[in-house]
């Protein structure tokens, strides 16, 4: 497919110009930063309704395949909307886990018949999908699932609790990681995924308090849930092979997704602008020597990342370790977004004490953003099992 | 224009570098040049010369292959990466400085010959270790047709070998680059350093009862030029150094073991392990993004982006030669074990034109109090 420099010029002034006039107003509630701290139906509602009205736009999905909802063109196009989205600083498309995890899933080895079924769904978020990976009492090793689903007729039936789900009371689909075997050769052969409907009898999600004080996740029962055996993606028993292709997905270690915002942007210029204003001592922050050096170091690393970003487009100057960057993604963003929110605090003053609220900096979003930014360095394996990952397959250390 | 931008030919350097300096430089062979006193042999130079290094940065017209110093950076990070010693460095530096800030005649001259293999180096560091190159206090004092040369300069590398010598002097109040030739300085007046990178061949040069004539002073004093060409260079031997100090960390990590256990499976050791990979892979994206900006002749966002580079890749390399040496236990602690070798480039390279805490310092106002 080959694309002129004059197409791409004039998609991107195209695409500047209606995010431009339709970035929706400033709702009068505080709007979560990503899809795992929606808790209230107006927060969804004004989500769901903004990826609606960008799909129909057509600036999402633009490189899916156009016979199953996508716009069949070129990923350049899809990154140049992306870009526009973070220019203009519209709000996330909320229905992250069908976007960029069981969407590409699904489009990679799902059946002609369930990527009809789903894809356009998830890109016009009708269909809002969930993820049913971690346990209570097995975070990151997702390998000792113990979530039950055994095969009677044309149906299975769950049991057992998934944790974390995340939109799970707004989903109408799980991929669901579950035992339909024991007693294998080992815990991942009797694993089986499913794409599993929410509306099932016995499917309960239940919303969890979080560190912030809001809800955002779900703990969702499974009590004798009837399922459709049609359900099943793959085979049975070969649901880990399907899991890790998730999460290559979730990693960001492949492309596929279907593109656009998955959370509100939080850019090192917003702490420099942030170190403006608030005050230490009755100075501006950002005066202060100690700051200005910890400023600097957080800038140097942020560029680290945005041009990490840039290193696959350099095959030739991929280290002897050529995993490495794509593999580290999630890790590195998370960690430096954490340390961003707390650093943001820390130029607050007493001020820095407090929490949501009129009295504080900025509404208290900082002191909010830093709690939730654990989301990221717990969710999809902690911080401590990415190095785990990256230090056994990349640099091929001992388990 | 690209942050990162990588042509074909310094894709070809990076693959003949590697290969050269894997092939010319295993660990056995700098322990053996350690011990003699020059930091190369004569038939390695020549062999660089030949593979047409000496000239890569310099003009076509003086015999040089009219390549950017972003060009030279593939070959000073594989030297880096087996922490092969010679005067590659030094002598691109001088030659930079001649490009810069040299006439037509002192090119002609200087860059032909540095072009055609001979060595040379540059004096700008002082007793007092300042790293501002203007803050100096050697002289050069008009006396007829020559200047008269004072005072001392430090960190004069492969000085004994280099057929000329860039020095800075004071000059009427300015601080200007003059060039001396290897006969204009008397025997005695280069005193070896002790330094604390092995490799390195570090010498005192007393400038005291040098004379040269005026027409060695170089028209231009481009020392913003040459502080960001010394940086980019030893960014690149830090971004080299890292994966070489990496793998020591490596391979002892999947040999050695500890309670019936290879020692790399300890958590304690794995995860800072992992910590260096991602701080190499940093450096190398600040490295190649400062050449692409100084070879696209970007002075500003060149000089953030090499101040970067080097306070991110200094503090980096310095992290991962300690924990190389901590990783190795007992055998750490020995001069036998090649950590030490690494942990001593690390702070060679971090105390050399600028450490982090110094560059942070000066990128603060580039990047916080710009117009909002």
């Amino acid at each position: 497919m080959s694309v002129t420099q004059a197409e791409l010029h004039e998609f991107e002034q195209q695409a500047d110009h209606w995010f431009a006039e339709n970035k929706p107003a400033t709702p009068d509630f505080i709007l979560p930063e990503t899809f795992m701290e929606v808790g209230t139906d107006q927060q969804f509602e004004y989500l769901r309704d903004w990826q609606n009205k960008v799909y129909e736009a057509g600036y999402v999905g633009m490189a899916w395949p156009k016979e199953f909802g996508g716009g069949g063109m070129d990923q350049v196009f899809q990154d140049i909307a992306t870009r526009a989205m973070a220019k203009h600083r519209v709000p996330f498309l909320p229905n992250t886990i069908g976007l960029n995890w069981a969407g590409p899933l699904i489009l990679h080895m799902g059946t002609q018949a369930e990527k009809q079924k789903y894809i356009k769904g998830i890109l016009s978020a009708e269909d809002i999908w969930c993820q049913g990976f971690s346990e209570p009492d097995h975070g990151s090793d997702l390998g000792s699932a113990q979530c039950r689903a055994v095969k009677d007729g044309d149906e299975y039936i769950v049991n057992g609790s998934k944790i974390w789900t995340s939109l799970g009371s707004y989903a109408k689909y799980m991929i669901l990681l579950a035992r339909t075997a024991t007693g294998g050769p080992n815990k991942y052969a009797g694993l089986s995924f499913f794409l599993a409907p929410m509306d099932a009898a016995g499917v309960e999600p239940r919303p969890i308090k979080k560190l912030t004080g809001e809800y955002g996740f779900c703990q969702t029962f499974f009590n004798d849930a009837r399922i459709p055996a049609s359900s099943l993606m793959g085979k049975e028993g070969e649901g880990w092979k399907v899991a890790m292709a998730t999460l290559t997905f979730e990693r960001g270690a492949v492309g596929g997704q279907a593109g656009g915002l998955s959370m509100m942007d939080l850019s090192i210029n917003d702490i420099v602008e942030l170190a403006r204003r608030a005050k230490r001592n009755g100075r501006p922050a950002i005066e202060d020597p100690h700051v200005r050096g910890q400023l600097v170091d957080l800038i140097t690393e942020s560029r680290s990342n945005a041009l990490m970003a840039t290193r696959s487009n350099v095959p030739a100057l991929a280290s002897d370790w050529p995993t490495s960057v794509s593999m580290s993604g999630k890790l590195r963003s998370s960690e430096l977004k954490r340390r961003m929110c707390q650093f943001a605090i820390s130029l607050q003053g007493a001020n820095g004490a407090r929490y949501v609220s009129r009295d504080a900096v900025d509404g208290g979003m900082w002191q909010r953003s830093y709690l939730n930014a654990f989301s990221g360095t717990i969710g999809g394996g902690t911080s401590q099992i990415q190095h785990n990952i990256i230090g056994e397959r990349v640099l091929g250390l001992p388990k | 224009m690209a942050a990162i931008e990588f042509s074909e030919e310094q894709s070809m350097l990076l693959e003949t570098a590697a290969d050269f300096c894997r092939t010319h430089s295993p660990i056995d062979a700098v322990r053996i040049q350690i011990e003699q006193e020059h930091s190369t042999t004569p038939e390695l130079w020549q062999a660089m010369a030949d593979l047409g290094w000496l000239g890569v940065t310099i003009p076509e017209q003086y015999g040089g292959l009219g390549m950017s110093l972003a060009d030279a950076v593939p070959i000073v990070e594989s030297m880096g990466r087996h922490l092969m010693g010679s005067p590659y460095v030094a002598t691109t530096l001088a030659a930079q400085a001649l490009i810069t800030s040299g006439n037509e005649e002192q090119k002609t001259h200087w860059l032909s010959e540095i072009a055609a293999g001979a060595p040379a180096s540059l004096a700008l560091t002082e007793e007092d270790g300042n790293w501002r190159l203007q803050e100096i206090t050697a002289t050069a004092t008009a006396n007829g047709d020559a200047l008269t040369l004072a005072g001392s300069k430090c960190f004069v590398l492969d000085a004994t070998q280099a057929k000329v010598v860039v020095a800075s002097v004071m000059l009427d109040g300015v601080a200007r680059l003059v060039l001396i030739q290897a006969d204009q300085i008397p025997s005695g007046a280069l005193a070896r350093e002790v330094v604390i990178d092995e490799t390195r061949r570090s010498y005192t040069l007393q400038l005291d009862g040098i004379s040269v004539p005026q027409s060695q002073l170089l028209d231009g004093a481009d020392f913003v030029a040459l502080e960001q060409a010394a940086m980019l260079l030893l960014v690149a031997e830090m971004s080299g150094g890292l994966a070489g100090v990496l793998h020591v960390i490596i391979d002892y990590l999947t040999t050695r073991k500890q309670f019936d256990q290879y020692i790399g499976s300890y958590q304690s050791l794995k995860h800072p392990t992992v910590q260096i990979l991602l701080s190499m892979e940093a450096c190398r994206s600040h490295l190649y993004h400062a050449a692409t900006l100084m070879a696209a002749g970007d002075a500003e966002a060149a000089e953030e982006a090499v101040r970067m580079a080097k306070a991110q890749g200094s503090e980096a390399f310095a992290f991962a030669g300690d924990r190389a040496v901590q990783f190795h236990g007992g055998f750490g602690f020995t001069y036998e074990c090649d950590a030490q070798l690494y942990l001593r480039r690390a702070l060679w390279c971090q105390y050399q034109f600028g450490d982090a805490a110094y560059h942070r310092e000066l990128l603060a106002p580039l990047l916080l109090d710009a117009a909002v």
